[in-house]
């Protein structure tokens, strides 16, 4: 036990800045992620066919590859094309930082894209039918039934995302970053204590998880008030 | 010739007119061409058995169903439609979208939004659709929930309401829009029997403030009580039609007698 307070004492400001880098990495590549899984889970809807091939193999790829993969492919793999090394995004591309980000975003986009395809298509038929009949063009029936409808149907599995995305981000050690798990490690190597230093990044990550659920039990208290209160 | 005595009664206009409607699901054809002209305030029942086509005839008028063939006209208004590789679509979706603000539907599952307060669901279209102001689409939405008798269920959600109640609210939605034509589809079909008579009787003062109305019903008694014209289908085709009173008592038509001895029963 003293041993473990020594170790906090220690390495807690190494611990504290890497929970705070790891909230980052959720937080920015969560909001840019949703951003961009709604075109992209209209596009995997469309009839327009090229939108629906690139949509569909932008999906397949980065659900089905592992997020270390698509880590090292960034992170290594940018720099060995020429017309990026010598772009003015070269300065940004080249961050450890940045590529976590871009590689979050990217896988977390895919799979949310596949939730919120899910949400939408189950909003029932015949609301959308009111609305269209009401004369409400297909954008305005999207803005105002089928997105507010689908996000509250997938509330429960979009949490889920959220929190797969939160384990997701302890990868982005491998390419130097020292979030969570990469300031772990490094406490870890220098007190030779692994089972106390990652016990102690299990409680955080866990902490973290629990703040994601209470957050989206938030939401759904919030937004969800007429499935609860429906007889 | 020209002078018809003062007695003559005046024309009244066509509101809506729907010429030669077809349309085919696969190889089934379900309308093999029908034509209606309600004039304003005629209030027109379509009955009859189920498959015979009279609820996809209703959903081709406002094209939630495209027709493969015939016309639909409001106040003379023709529904402009063009081919797409051998199929008829709207030629101009913005035409489509302003003549179904002016003919409202009534759906046999009410098809409230769910996630929107009963007010809402009575404001939503009169605001982003007809663009009025937030303050007179509540007013409206208030005296429209009033007149159907759901005012103090404005803050509720639709999930909360009975079936009748939810049907009502989605007749003030209706209404709200200050419709042409009103469109109702089996508005009754999925009720429990004891809250059908309250949804008959909003829909009975409707028929004589004088609303010009197209109902798809089963309910042969409020049938033959507020409509004016009757519009028998079968297997795709008008079987046999005119004022209930005149052809429920002598139908023209065998398949029509038949119907009315299953259903009066």
């Amino acid at each position: 036990m003293d041993a473990f307070l020594e170790m906090v004492r220690e390495y807690g400001p190494d611990f504290f800045w890497g929970t705070v880098l790891t909230i980052q990495l959720v937080v920015i590549s969560a909001l840019l992620g949703a951003a961009m899984a709604i075109p992209l889970a209209l596009a995997r809807m469309s009839r327009n066919l090229p939108l629906y091939w690139i949509s569909s193999a932008y999906s397949i790829f980065f659900r089905g590859t592992p997020l270390l993969v698509q880590f090292f492919l960034i992170y290594y793999g940018l720099g060995q094309f020429a017309f990026i090394r010598t772009s003015f995004l070269w300065p940004f591309l080249r961050e450890a930082y940045v590529c976590a980000i871009i590689t979050l975003t990217l896988n977390t986009a895919a799979y949310s894209s596949e939730v919120i395809r899910g949400g939408i298509l189950s909003v029932p038929r015949g609301e959308i039918e009111a609305a269209r009949a009401t004369g409400m063009s297909a954008f305005t029936a999207y803005r105002l039934v089928i997105l507010p409808r689908a996000f509250s149907l997938i509330l429960p599995a979009y949490s889920n995302e959220i929190i797969i995305l939160l384990k997701g981000t302890s990868l982005a050690s491998t390419i130097t970053l020292l979030e969570l798990m990469g300031a772990s490690q490094l406490a870890a190597s220098a007190t030779y204590q692994p089972i106390q230093v990652f016990a102690l990044a299990g409680i955080i990550y866990y902490c973290l998880t629990m703040a994601i659920t209470s957050l989206f039990h938030w939401l759904e208290r919030r937004y969800n008030r007429y499935m609860t209160l429906a007889r | 010739m020209a002078g018809d005595g003062p007695s003559a009664p005046r024309e009244i206009p066509v509101a809506l007119d729907v010429r030669s409607i077809r349309k085919s699901f696969g190889s089934h054809e379900v309308l093999k061409g029908i034509s209606l002209a309600a004039r304003e305030h005629d209030v027109v029942a379509i009955l009859g058995s189920s498959g015979s086509g009279k609820s996809t005839f209703l959903r081709c008028i406002n094209l939630l169903e495209t027709p493969d063939g015939g016309e639909v006209r409001l106040k003379g208004e023709l529904i402009r439609m063009r081919q797409r590789g051998g199929m008829l679509v709207p030629a101009d979706m913005k035409q489509v979208d302003r003549i179904r603000s002016r003919l409202s539907m009534v759906f046999q599952q009410f098809n409230l939004w769910q996630h929107m307060t009963i007010l809402e669901n009575v404001t939503a279209a009169q605001i982003h659709v007809l663009g009025r102001d937030r303050k007179s689409a509540v007013e409206k939405a208030e005296a429209m929930l009033a007149k159907v008798g759901v005012a103090d269920k404005r803050g509720h959600y639709p999930g909360q309401l009975s079936g009748g109640q939810q049907q009502r609210v989605a007749i003030a939605r209706a209404l709200a829009m200050d419709p042409e034509v009103m469109l109702f589809d089996e508005p009754t079909s999925a009720l429990d029997p004891e809250l059908v008579n309250e949804v008959l009787k909003v829909m009975r003062d409707l028929a004589a403030e004088g609303r010009t109305m197209l109902i798809v019903t089963h309910e042969m008694g409020f049938a033959r009580e507020a409509a004016s014209h009757m519009l028998f289908l079968h297997q795709g085709l008008v079987e046999d039609e005119g004022p209930p009173r005149e052809i429920m008592a002598n139908p023209n038509s065998e398949r029509f007698r038949q119907f009315l001895s299953g259903s009066l029963k």
